[in-house]
């Protein structure tokens, strides 16, 4: 896999707002067909670095490259037509849509029909858009939610529209997926699904993941690959056994003694 | 769309096509074929006052659904419809007096030049949201208010345009009952391709940037474009009603496209509803009925009160107006999903007769 050129790859990235470093020079490229975490305590600047990746935050420094083509300076919408497909950790549905509305809405670069041949539907998008909703049936045999398609998604559970919301960003068909938390605030059995469909999504449907995930039971047992980070810089980089063995990473979730910090310092 | 919970039971879909229909229910649709049929039949038993009503309800009610489609469903507030009504008036009017088109191309070429100054305006649009871009659309109705009244060569200025009536292979469609067939056809087909609009990929996105914008901007669309997009697809509706309203007059005079019009447009659309293609129809036609109600309400009052009723007669105007405002507020307080609302609940009352528990 190392051999050929990485799918997606973060180059020394910094962001700042103002006086605050979100992240600071981060390195990491995920290849092809990998399942890639991203993990770190509160604030260490994860979501930052996916908004970099989508696109929502403009890096201050460094530059991101996809398929090696550079992509800092593109639009968020722009990288969804390039392959770029996102989740968000607090849920970001169309509420007032219909399940089965807000899929097709991921179609929407995949769609040819506008205004004008939509607007005159049985001449122009008819077609088009009925060989779409069977490409999304697909998605929501898959992810099981064939029973709320036609429910408002706003009405949904909170389980329920995560799986809504991963369900339209594979509707995207993206060549990369970042989920942010997929299985934040889900209860055991919901994040068991949500581990299978993750890992389904990646060995059946062969699309590369990138997940932020707090649960290190979840990350550990089906990531590839992880990097951790903290105080927005990368600490470690490797296998999950190597991190779960790491010490820095260790430091980083359970703090250290004063004193042992007040030599690190002095070191430093 | 409405949740699987207000279609009536026993409707099963079997094809996609058959799930992605515009009414939810064969019978709907028979219903909306046999109304329209109705008004076919209308002029034949209508009188004059009636026809006129309905016409009226007809080119407000593609203004009012143009401005659901920017209002309800992309969710950019906008104080300037009645503006745009009025430049497709005039345009139209234009268009006819000074090139000689026929009003029949006129009107849709009116409303095409609408669109052109309707994306001009939605250009604010791109960077402002909110109360911002509601001051913004502001500034376009006093703009092109100011404009009616001093391009003289396009709206004749103070003095107003005249406005031929509808020709159509020499058959002049002059009165009541031949303009309410033109009516009607631009009805049914702006209402179908609004529909049809909205069940598409375009319609979609704009639902999508008016729940959420950042979302939709991450599968991948271009919000400027479809806010500015939307701008111009209402400002379509709102030309094209104009137009009809100039040539069904005869006469398009600058003070009529006031503020208080646009306030009027987004009355229709509250009290049928934000986002309901059928419930601007319903709205539009509350509003329209409204004032006549009242003169009703009024002069069988006079009748119960007897005496000297000078007093009401002189009121009668207020109390048209009032009631429009009082009908906004009460609309807000206790329905603010709008007419279309009342009805679904109507009807998922009625879905299990007589066994609805």
């Amino acid at each position: 896999m190392s051999t050929t050129s990485p799918l997606l790859e973060v180059r020394d990235v910094s962001l700042g707002f103002g006086g605050v470093r979100a992240l600071t020079e981060v390195n990491f490229h995920v290849n092809k067909g990998e399942l890639f975490s991203i993990i770190g305590p509160n604030g260490a600047g994860k979501t930052s670095m996916l908004n970099c990746v989508s696109g929502r935050y403009k890096p201050t420094n460094g530059r991101v490259f996809f398929e090696g083509r550079d992509v800092t300076g593109m639009t968020p919408n722009q990288r969804a037509t390039i392959g770029i497909g996102r989740t968000f950790q607090n849920l970001a549905l169309f509420g007032h849509m219909s399940v089965l509305d807000n899929i097709m809405v991921g179609r929407h670069h995949l769609l040819k029909n506008n205004f004008l041949t939509g607007g005159l539907y049985w001449l122009g998008a008819q077609k088009e858009e009925l060989a779409h909703r069977r490409k999304v049936e697909d998605i929501i045999d898959f992810l099981e939610i064939a029973h709320i398609r036609k429910a408002t998604a706003g009405t949904l559970s909170y389980g329920l529209r995560k799986r809504v919301e991963l369900a339209r960003a594979m509707a995207v068909e993206p060549k990369i997926i970042l989920l942010d938390e997929p299985m934040a605030g889900m209860n055991l059995e919901e994040k068991e699904d949500m581990a299978r469909y993750i890992v389904d999504l990646n060995e059946e449907w062969g699309m590369t993941v990138v997940m932020i995930e707090h649960d290190m039971g979840v990350v550990m047992d089906i990531s590839h690959r992880v990097i951790v980070l903290e105080f927005g810089r990368k600490i470690a980089d490797g296998l999950p056994d190597d991190i779960m063995s790491n010490e820095r990473v260790k430091v980083a979730y359970l703090g250290v003694d004063e004193d042992e910090e007040n030599a690190a310092e002095a070191v430093a | 769309m409405i949740s699987s919970s207000l279609i009536p039971c026993g409707q099963f879909k079997t094809s996609y096509a058959k799930d992605t229909t515009i009414f939810d229910t064969p019978v709907m649709r028979a219903w909306a074929v046999a109304s329209v049929l109705f008004l076919i039949a209308a002029p034949s038993f209508l009188n004059n006052y009636h026809l006129s009503i309905l016409i009226q309800i007809g080119f407000m009610g593609i203004a009012a659904l143009g401005l659901n489609i920017l209002v309800g469903y992309t969710g950019q507030i906008s104080l300037g419809h009645a503006g745009f009504f009025g430049f497709g008036a005039f345009a139209s009017a234009w268009l006819n007096n000074s090139f000689g088109v026929p009003v029949v191309l006129a009107m849709p070429l009116a409303a095409v030049m609408t669109t052109v100054l309707g994306l001009l305006f939605g250009i604010p649009a791109g960077r402002l949201k909110g109360l911002y871009l509601a001051i913004a659309t502001f500034a376009s109705q006093f703009i092109l208010e100011d404009f009616f009244a001093r391009a003289d060569w396009f709206s004749g200025g103070s003095s107003g345009a005249a406005a031929a009536p509808v020709n159509l292979f020499g058959y002049e469609l002059s009165g009541d009952t031949g303009f309410f067939y033109v009516v009607l056809f631009w009805v049914v087909v702006m209402f179908l391709i609004g529909s049809n609009l909205l069940r598409t990929r375009d319609g979609r996105a704009f639902i999508a940037v008016r729940d959420h914008y950042l979302s939709a901007e991450v599968m991948g669309i271009n919000l400027t474009k479809y806010r500015i997009l939307s701008f111009g697809l209402s400002s379509f509706y709102a030309g094209l009603g104009g137009a009809l309203y100039g040539h069904y007059l005869g006469f398009v005079s600058a003070e009529g496209f006031t503020i208080l019009m646009s306030i009027e447009f987004l009355g229709m659309i509250i009290i049928g509803g934000l986002g309901s293609v059928a419930g601007t129809l319903m709205g539009t036609t509350f509003m329209v009925l409204l004032p006549e109600v009242m003169e009703g309400g009024v002069s069988i009052a006079k009748s119960l009160i007897g005496g000297d009723v000078s007093w009401l007669n002189e009121g009668l105007a207020y109390i048209k107006q009032a009631s429009i405002g009082l009908a906004i507020i009460l609309f807000l307080i206790f329905e603010p999903d709008g007419l279309i609302h009342r009805w679904r609940l109507g009807r998922s009352y009625w879905k299990l007769y007589p066994f609805s528990y």
